[in-house]
């Protein structure tokens, strides 16, 4: 152990050596750059916390008969009301629950995968995982008639499986992230293809359950789909957000990462399992919602900044897409679109922009 | 002010896949004083700074601090006693140099934990004694190669180590930001004892900096010990394959390292002599 001796030749302390500091006011600036930083990540989060909360009310309110807020709280709180017991407490509710929980596994999913690779085109929505866990689950339901967990389990080995597959094809002395990210593009597309022949071989098979599992929809959502759900991002929410720090310090680059004491292929382990069952279990009860992963991390980083975790923001940000989204396509587009259609539009020009942007210049994840 | 560590390797060999880079090599860093390695290019000096920080485990031997090994102990508690600037970190797009600087002080934090008011202490005298304090509150993006690896090692600094290992500091700067950043380092040697160990791509600075300097070659060393007596016509020799005279730098006193080359293979005297 170090022994607790000043080192001989500095027995005495040397005042003399330039840039000796004098201890204060510099850290005073570096606390209110901090402060500074803070605050603006509370306001952040509180407002997208808040336009949730109207998202949310929204989705109970509006529909085809509107119902007054004092008639959806009484729903909410447990209390009997004609017509709206049924059509909010039943129908609504669950919707609005799956739609908040599912859009923010998939932003919290998708921002720590992007932060782990360093690249923001590497979201699992990108890369095939969400499309493992569609096609399985998919699969699972149609083929196989199973419901409940199993999908849920079906969903989850399939994409853990889908990401192995992916790190594995990708790696040759490390694995780098356009290398990645190309091969998990054509994973993407084979994984779709063997959804849409699930769905092709089906002996009975509808619209809603194709356009589920292809683009995502809220449709059919009841408690038995939620519950999963809720409790996945229970227990995998707070391991990722755990893993905030850490994640945070691997931008730096893996032995930057390291020489803080991080423990990177810790790290990358914990991260790729949470992120990766939060996608599974948020896929297996609403499909994969286009571009919800993807898009949430990079809004989350432009809104916080370079040095605040876009984590939390980045889940609010998903859950808001998904429910503003349903609204839109449930109310104001004539006909009823699935929310992954919306989603859909919103994200595709967004990753063209960044394919050619990528290719300029760095990005923010 | 820090206290004495004892930092060594003891038949360290290192190497990736089946390539070995370092073969049994045993190695005493002294405590308190400026070492810097130089070798050939693929010598083997950044990947054996890399296994001193733990970034890459021995096939054989061990990297020992304070008699521990370091790949035996846990990292967030070595991260605490030695730190490492890598040869290029990757900056954040975006991120301030506040910011930035104050990842350093990941080792002495909780997950969840609060940012306290030693960490802005730590980020802030890292800061002034770096001379990026007016620099605070830039983004890192924007900032010349100088300042920003300033910044970078205010970042090392932040950590609080008594030992910091750096994989050539002065790469990609001008001879001018070479010298300050080097000037900078022996500032923080001189102030707090901070041990420092760094690999050096030029022999002449290495040699007028370093109080302790190791010659690599062929993944062993090749001559160890005061810059007058490694740094000779007979370790270029053998290190770098190169002719070379040795005289003595007019500022420093330290040895001068002045490469013959073949067209000045017989000196000034040569060319007159064929005339």
């Amino acid at each position: 152990m170090s022994t607790q001796q000043p080192l001989p030749h500095l027995e005495a302390v040397r005042q003399d050596v330039p840039g000796t500091p004098t201890p204060g006011s510099t850290a005073a600036t570096v606390r209110r750059i901090r402060r500074r930083r803070a605050v603006r990540a509370g306001v952040v989060v509180g407002v997208l916390a808040a336009v949730v909360l109207v998202a949310f009310t929204a989705t109970l309110v509006v529909g085809e008969r509107w119902y007054s807020i004092p008639d959806v709280v009484a729903v909410v709180t447990g209390h009997e009301v004609p017509g709206a017991s049924f059509t909010v407490g039943r129908l609504r509710l669950p919707r609005a629950v799956l739609g908040a929980v599912t859009g923010f596994c998939f932003g919290l999913a998708g921002v720590a995968i992007q932060t782990m690779l360093r690249n923001p085109l590497a979201s699992p929505d990108v890369i095939g995982i969400s499309s493992g866990a569609s096609a399985a689950a998919a699969f699972a339901i149609i083929t196989l008639g199973l419901g409940g967990a199993a999908v849920s389990a079906f969903a989850i080995v399939a994409a853990l499986g889908v990401a192995l597959v992916v790190y594995l094809l990708a790696y040759r002395d490390g694995v780098a992230g356009t290398r990645l990210i190309l091969i998990g593009i054509g994973v993407a597309a084979m994984l779709e293809s063997v959804t849409a022949y699930v769905l092709s071989r089906a002996a009975q098979w509808d619209l809603q359950e194709a356009t589920r599992w292809l683009t995502g929809s809220l449709n059919g959502a009841d408690w038995e789909a939620v519950l999963p759900t809720v409790v996945a991002l229970a227990v995998l929410g707070p391991v990722l957000l755990g893993q905030g720090r850490a994640l945070a310090g691997l931008r730096l680059g893996d032995d930057a990462a390291s020489a803080q004491g991080i423990r990177v292929e810790r790290t990358r382990v914990l991260v790729i399992v949470a992120a990766v069952g939060l996608v599974a279990f948020a896929t297996a009860a609403s499909g994969p919602i286009a571009f919800v992963a993807f898009l949430s991390g990079p809004i989350a980083a432009r809104l916080v900044g370079a040095g605040t975790s876009p984590l939390v923001p980045a889940g609010f940000i998903g859950a808001a897409l998904v429910l503003l989204a349903d609204l839109v396509g449930q109310n104001a587009l004539g006909v009823r679109y699935p929310v992954g259609v919306v989603t859909g539009v919103l994200g595709s020009p967004y990753l063209v922009w960044l394919i050619i942007r990528t290719n300029r210049r760095g990005t923010s994840l | 002010m820090t206290t004495a560590h004892d930092l060594r390797t003891t038949g360290l060999t290192l190497g990736y896949d089946d390539r070995t880079v370092i073969d049994d090599l045993s190695l005493e860093l002294p405590t308190g004083r400026i070492t810097a390695i130089v070798g050939a290019n693929a010598c083997g000096k950044s990947t054996l700074l890399r296994s001193m920080s733990r970034l890459l485990r021995p096939a054989g031997g061990q990297v020992l601090l304070d008699g521990r090994a370091v790949h035996e102990t846990p990292a967030r508690e070595l991260a605490r006693t030695l730190g490492l600037l890598p040869q290029s970190p990757i900056v954040p797009e975006g991120i301030s140099v506040a910011d930035l600087v104050g990842r350093g002080r990941h080792p002495h934090q909780r997950a969840f934990q609060r940012w306290s008011r030693a960490d802005d202490d730590a980020v802030g005298t890292a800061l002034d004694v770096t001379g990026t304090a007016e620099l605070a509150d830039r983004n890192v993006d924007e900032l010349s190669g100088g300042q920003r690896q300033r910044v970078w090692i205010a970042m090392a600094l932040a950590q609080e180590t008594d030992v910091l290992l750096l994989d050539e500091p002065t790469t990609f700067l001008d001879v001018a930001h070479q010298v300050e950043v080097l000037d900078l380092l022996r500032d923080l040697n001189l102030r707090n004892g901070t041990t420092i160990v760094m690999v050096l791509h030029d022999l002449n600075l290495a040699a007028r900096y370093a109080d302790h300097l190791v010659a690599l070659a062929d993944g062993t060393v090749c001559a160890a010990g005061t810059p007058a007596a490694v740094l000779t016509e007979e370790t270029v020799r053998r290190v770098f394959g190169l002719e070379s005279v040795i005289t003595t730098d007019p500022v420093s006193g330290s040895p001068l390292m002045v490469p013959i080359g073949r067209h000045h293979a017989g000196g000034a005297g040569g060319r007159s002599a064929s005339e």
